[in-house]
């Protein structure tokens, strides 16, 4: 089967939304042949905006182009779109409901060789903070094509995670933001993930089968609004629920589950131990995105690693 | 609602400004801490844009090619308030609801809550990409407007009115129109000891704009500076108009003390007193 980058599929998306509708226009910080938002031009050069290193000014043009009625994708590095530009998404994207698409590229460690400085790790946590901001986090390139569509959908804010990372197509056709996918009916151990780090969680299934663990699998694509009632119904099933994501362990998936399990009513099941797997309290590096995995404990083996020991605890 | 045809009447310009002083006064009242300073300085460019020059009425709040104004010094806003109420926007006595639980009158401008605000500002220096956004929708659907803002002297040191204005420059956006409003003043301070701006002019030409200076306070000024903005050519425009904080009331004038502030009963009386008497009295 053939690997694909979610930011590819973004691009491809994209370009199919444009042809489909005037209003879809596209803003990028000199990295538009590596986000793919400079594949709108293919449809009309005249809708793409270069707008030079400076992502406060793109996300605040943005925020106009929307009030005069454009459906704007705003685009750069995951990192810097949401840290350069977080006042602005603030202010004149998230407050006022600006129907601003933010495209956050080459997301979390597997952006790679470039180090730490150009990784996200926090990105996830900011967006989710925002009042009126839906964060979604495709896994695949199909789920990465249905995601866009519904944040054109969407009459509002929408932060979009997207990566370099290369993934088969392993998501079932069912898409509906707000809503998890079971990949797997397990017994005891439920996996969380989000994000073409899923794949990941996939691909540990056979290492852990082979230690006699049979977990559920469930990709949450979709990290505000979290699907608590899917949460919910984990927490009544299982007796531990990792949450892997590819991300700090503060402020993202982890930290969503955390929220509701932490508020669940008594009534609603027993309790269930929560353990996040993703980036511990540090900073990425310079590695290939394997290397980095591997590191981080993020691989296939990594994953089922700790959570073989985990279970022992 | 005043009516926009009797274009060039300076004298009737000034009246407006000197009603606007007073709507501004009663408004913002005393015991509250509001923004008296900046908002006063920027009366005339007001006067000039809403009263004069924009293709703007309540009839066109939604018309695409009204021209649009953009309150980049959000905290300024109050002023606007009272010209879209004085232009029948809504009514005259919702203006003492400003700032106040449930009002449409937000302490900073809210595109959501009040009709015929246009962008979103408050914090400070991101008013012109935000213009640029609306000018780059106007080109792509063909749509003829122009779009003024008004900036303060020390909004000017947010990085991102610098990259606005390479963006405003880069793309030729002609229609825009950039009143700075120079009242030598920031929150804190004088803007010159705090962190100069200047040398303007030369900052803004060196940019790529076409600039010139006035005086911010004469009204036949103003309005002979924006006829020389046609919304044409090659070059988006600004206007660097010298105003005095605090301007039409005394006490207020060239200090950054009244910039947020609440005033006295007696302070609020004897400003009262001092607008009604320019204003011609008989209040």
């Amino acid at each position: 089967m053939n690997l694909e980058e979610t930011r590819a599929r973004y691009g491809q998306t994209l370009v199919e939304l444009a042809k489909r509708d005037a209003r879809v226009v596209a803003l990028d910080c000199d990295l538009g042949r590596s986000t793919h938002a400079y594949r709108i031009t293919e449809v009309d050069p005249s809708r793409f905006f270069e707008m030079g290193i400076a992502e406060q000014d793109m996300i605040s043009t943005a925020a106009g182009l929307a009030k005069a009625g454009k459906i704007p994708f705003a685009n750069s590095f995951a990192v810097f779109i949401t840290g350069r530009g977080f006042d602005q998404i603030r202010q004149q994207v998230a407050l006022p409901k600006s129907n601003v698409k933010i495209c956050g590229s080459s997301a979390g460690i597997t952006q790679g060789p470039d180090g730490a400085t150009h990784q996200s790790i926090v990105d996830v946590a900011l967006m989710r903070s925002l009042p009126n901001m839906t964060v979604l986090i495709p896994a695949d390139g199909n789920q990465t094509q249905k995601a866009v569509e519904d944040a054109y959908e969407i009459r509002g804010p929408v932060y979009l995670r997207l990566s370099r990372y290369k993934t088969e197509n392993f998501t079932p056709d069912d898409f509906q933001i707000g809503k998890a996918v079971n990949l797997l009916e397990g017994s005891e151990v439920a996996i969380c993930s989000t994000g073409p780090i899923t794949w990941n969680v996939v691909r540990s299934r056979s290492i852990l089968e082979e230690l006699g663990i049979r977990p559920t699998i469930v990709n949450f694509h979709t990290i505000k609004p979290i699907d608590d009632a899917a949460v919910i119904d984990l927490a009544g099933a299982h007796s531990i629920i990792f949450s892997v994501e590819e991300h700090s362990v503060y402020g993202g998936l982890g930290s969503a589950l955390a929220e509701v399990l932490a508020e669940m009513p008594s009534s609603k099941g027993r309790r269930c131990r929560l353990v996040r797997l993703g980036v511990q309290d540090h900073f990425g590096e310079s590695g290939t995105a394997d290397e980095l995995l591997a590191k981080f404990r993020l691989d296939p083996a990594g994953i089922a690693g700790t959570i073989k020991d985990e279970i022992s605890k | 609602m005043h009516d926009k045809t009797d274009r060039r009447n300076i004298e009737e310009l000034n009246k407006i400004a000197a009603e606007i002083r007073l709507e501004l006064l009663r408004m913002f009242s005393f015991g509250k801490a509001q923004h008296f300073g900046g908002s006063l300085s920027c009366v005339e460019l007001v006067t000039a844009l809403f009263f004069d020059r924009m293709n703007f009425s309540a009839d066109l709040i939604d018309d695409p090619e009204r021209d649009r104004f953009i309150m980049s010094k959000g905290h300024a806003v109050p002023v606007q308030y009272v010209a879209l109420a004085m232009l029948g926007v809504f009514d005259i006595d919702e203006l003492k609801t400003i700032k106040t639980l449930g009002t449409r009158l937000q302490g900073h401008p809210d595109i959501l809550k009040t009709p015929g605000i246009e962008a979103p500002t408050g914090s400070l220096g991101q008013g012109l990409s935000f213009a640029n956004g609306l000018a780059f929708a106007g080109r792509l659907d063909g749509n003829e407007f122009n779009i003024y803002l008004i900036l303060g002297d020390g909004e000017l040191q947010e990085g991102q009115i610098w990259e606005a204005a390479m963006t405003s420059a880069h793309y030729k956006l002609a229609n825009i129109c950039i009143l700075i409003d120079t009242n030598k003043y920031q929150s804190q301070g004088k803007v010159n000891q705090m962190m100069s701006v200047e040398p303007l002019i030369d900052r803004w030409r060196a940019a790529g704009w076409e600039a010139r200076r006035i005086d911010g306070h004469n009204l036949a000024d103003i309005t002979a500076a924006l006829d020389e903005f046609d919304g044409a050519g090659d070059k988006p425009h600004v206007i660097i108009a010298d105003t005095i904080k605090g301007k039409g009331i005394a006490f207020m004038e060239d200090t950054f003390e009244f910039h947020n502030f609440a005033l006295s009963e007696t302070q609020y009386a004897m400003a009262m007193d001092e607008l009604v008497e320019k204003s011609g009295g008989g209040e």
